[in-house]
């Protein structure tokens, strides 16, 4: 039982570190599909500058820059050039997966330093809820702790504020004198940064190797999480959580022996996110609500 | 400094000089990157992309694997163009290909002229009907077709998995992850005896021409450009959204699980773990380089094509991971879609104030 909710938190932090940044993003009206890419370069680069030098900090900063940079990229072409958000999303994932293969194939099949486990003194040897609480690497609490700091910058800062405003009426925030692309910019950094970091959790602690490919589709599942979440940073947590619960399940009834072949199996996970988008999508009155009114509509101030 | 005004009206010319100037981009681009990791730029780009031409059997490869990028681009096209977003061809190539080649082994005596037919049935409504689960989804439940279609891909790569290792491993294959052999009548006839160019090939040239003259010419292309152009309008004229969402999954669906069909019956001969190099996904990119017409769809398709043949040509002579093929497709779109802006806008010289 410990076991279990130790895992699922590990598996559900990645996805709840790039959904949190793609929340913040599509709070601001862009939809930036590319998280799958930006969350594999950031994989790659923290991979290899842990092997490189040995040196966790930096890596991690590595993977938040690659991150970066990817969205700064994203950011030219669709705030800057107002090129389609959809297929620029899908560029950068394209893009991505070529890029992390060919600075990756190097680094295959060997090992780099993990992230190490903090333990805090007194709350881990708690009986039952320390080892399940207080017994992670640092990121899982990075986190959790990011899951408070972008509730509380949505909606009790000024920032927060102007950042809905922009999402929900681009124009009118213009005309209040608010920098609309300058803002997105930021933004799309920031969700960037985020991928950057959820990959590196996943080639430094979740599956600490590198292998091509392996964000396996969690981009797109974070993606999924943020409409889950109707745009909520705490239902993105629960969401993610329960989506760390179905993947754990489904490598958990692999190891256990289940009579079902284990290919169906590690099918379940994309299955389950279609299930959850279907019951949270069937009530359009709740989408509309909470969807960000601006989401995918480019902007100029020109008109 | 340089700085973008809009147009008043687009700009018929860059429409088509944008692929062009994204191209010129894409070499300058991937050249820089090549000397950056120490590899002689202008050697790479023309082992990447003229080499792979002057081979022997070149023109015959950049052919064959064309014919499943135009077919999937041609249905993308009007997906997109219908503002449906389906990017989970590649599950409907697969299941296309599944539906295709279950029928190849169960017939394995049939003749020629029954099991060809027999084959491009299944393969389109093997596609269609995957596809058309993501149309029900959006329609029914207002589910994204965007995360629905591409969870459906991942689906669908596990159920092949399962299948080729599972149920349809052939028994007599030592044990490797692939079905046994279809018949020879199965592939199809061949366009040049001894070669590997099937019927995928006519197809596809003609699936473009009919694609062009439904969208451009019926009023079901009409109402599809209207959806994806004016959608409050095509509300008003009292188009049947639903159905519209429908045809479009279906089409682009139908085409892509030819393209599968075509692929392993007519090129593969067999089922494996590994039904083509990520068709589905390039494909998008061939819809937009080819401006999302069913026309321009063929050459961006040859294109797109060559990318595959020159990432193995730089892998053989310069010792290249193949992967620069992905890089190499990335960044032609981005560039196609930076390039894009000089449609609406124009590009002028502006003393600072």
């Amino acid at each position: 039982m410990t076991a279990l909710l130790v895992s699922v938190i590990a598996s559900a932090t990645p996805l709840l570190l790039a959904a949190l940044g793609a929340l913040l993003v599509e709070k601001v009206a862009v939809l930036n599909l590319g998280v799958e890419g930006m969350m594999l370069v950031g994989a790659i680069a923290g991979f290899a500058v842990a092997h490189e030098t040995g040196n966790l900090p930096l890596a991690l900063a590595a993977a938040i820059g690659a991150g970066m940079v990817m969205a700064l990229l994203f950011a030219v072409l669709t705030l800057t050039l107002r090129a389609n958000q959809t297929a620029t999303g899908l560029a950068l994932t394209i893009f991505g997966r070529g890029f992390s293969a060919l600075v990756g194939a190097g680094y295959v099949g060997i090992a780099a330093p993990t992230l190490p486990r903090i333990a805090i003194p007194g709350l881990s040897d708690l009986p039952f809820v320390g080892p399940i609480l207080f017994g992670h690497d640092p990121l899982v609490y990075v986190a959790l702790a990011m899951v408070g700091a972008v509730a509380w910058f949505l909606y009790r800062t000024h920032a927060g504020l102007i950042l809905r405003a922009i999402g929900d009426q681009h124009d009118a925030a213009h005309v209040l004198g608010y920098k609309v692309i300058r803002i997105r910019y930021l933004t799309v950094l920031f969700g960037g940064a985020m991928a950057g970091l959820a990959g590196a959790y996943m080639s430094l602690s979740y599956t600490p190797l590198w292998t091509q490919d392996m964000i396996a589709g969690r981009g797109w599942v974070a993606l999924a999480l943020v409409t889950f979440a109707a745009w909520r940073p705490f239902w993105l947590m629960i969401g993610a959580w329960l989506f760390g619960g179905i993947m754990y399940l489904s490598l958990y009834m692999q190891a256990l022996g289940v009579p079902v072949p284990t290919a169906l199996l590690s099918a379940l996970p994309y299955l389950g996110t279609i299930l959850v988008l279907v019951l949270i999508s069937r009530d359009r009155r709740r989408i509309r609500l909470h969807r960000p009114a601006m989401l995918g509509r480019p902007f100029s101030a020109g008109g | 400094m340089l700085s973008l005004s809009p147009r008043g009206t687009a700009s018929g010319f860059w429409r088509y000089a944008a692929p062009v100037l994204a191209l010129a981009l894409t070499a300058l681009t991937t050249g820089a990157l090549f000397a950056a990791m120490g590899r002689p730029a202008l050697l790479t780009v023309t082992t990447f992309l003229i080499t792979p031409l002057l081979a022997t059997g070149g023109l015959e490869a950049l052919l064959v694997k064309a014919a499943p990028l135009v077919m999937m681009g041609v249905g993308l096209s009007i997906a997109y163009r219908a503002n449906v977003w389906n990017i989970g061809a590649e599950g409907q190539y697969i299941f296309g290909a599944l539906a295709a080649g279950g029928l190849a082994l169960a017939l394995p005596a049939a003749p020629g002229w029954v099991i060809v037919p027999l084959l491009i049935a299944a393969g389109l409504v093997g596609g269609a009907g995957y596809a058309l689960i993501v149309a029900w989804l959006r329609t029914r439940f207002n589910a994204n077709e965007i995360l629905t279609s591409l969870m459906l891909a991942y689906v669908a790569q596990y159920l092949l998995v399962y299948l080729v290792t599972g149920p349809w491993r052939d028994p007599e294959g030592f044990g490797f992850p692939q079905t046994a052999l279809f018949s020879d009548a199965a592939g199809g006839p061949r366009l040049i005896e001894g070669s590997n160019l099937h019927l995928g090939l006519i197809f596809a040239p003609l699936i473009a021409l009919a694609a062009w003259v439904m969208l451009g010419r019926s009023v079901l292309g009409f109402q599809f450009r209207v959806m994806g152009q004016a959608p409050r309008a095509a509300r008003f004229a009292g188009f049947d959204e639903n159905r519209l969402i429908w045809l479009a999954m279906a089409i682009s669906g139908g085409l892509a699980g030819l393209a599968g069909m075509f692929e392993v019956t007519g090129n593969q001969g067999q089922l494996t773990i590994n039904l083509g190099p990520g068709y589905g996904f390039t494909a998008i990119i061939v819809g937009f380089l080819g401006r999302l017409h069913p026309l321009g769809v063929i050459p961006a398709g040859l294109l797109l094509a060559l990318t595959y043949l020159g990432g193995d040509a730089a892998q053989m002579n310069l010792g290249l991971s193949s992967a620069i093929t992905g890089i190499f497709q990335g960044i032609l779109l981005f560039c196609l879609l930076g390039s894009d802006v000089l449609i609406s806008h124009r590009l002028q010289w502006k003393r600072r104030p």
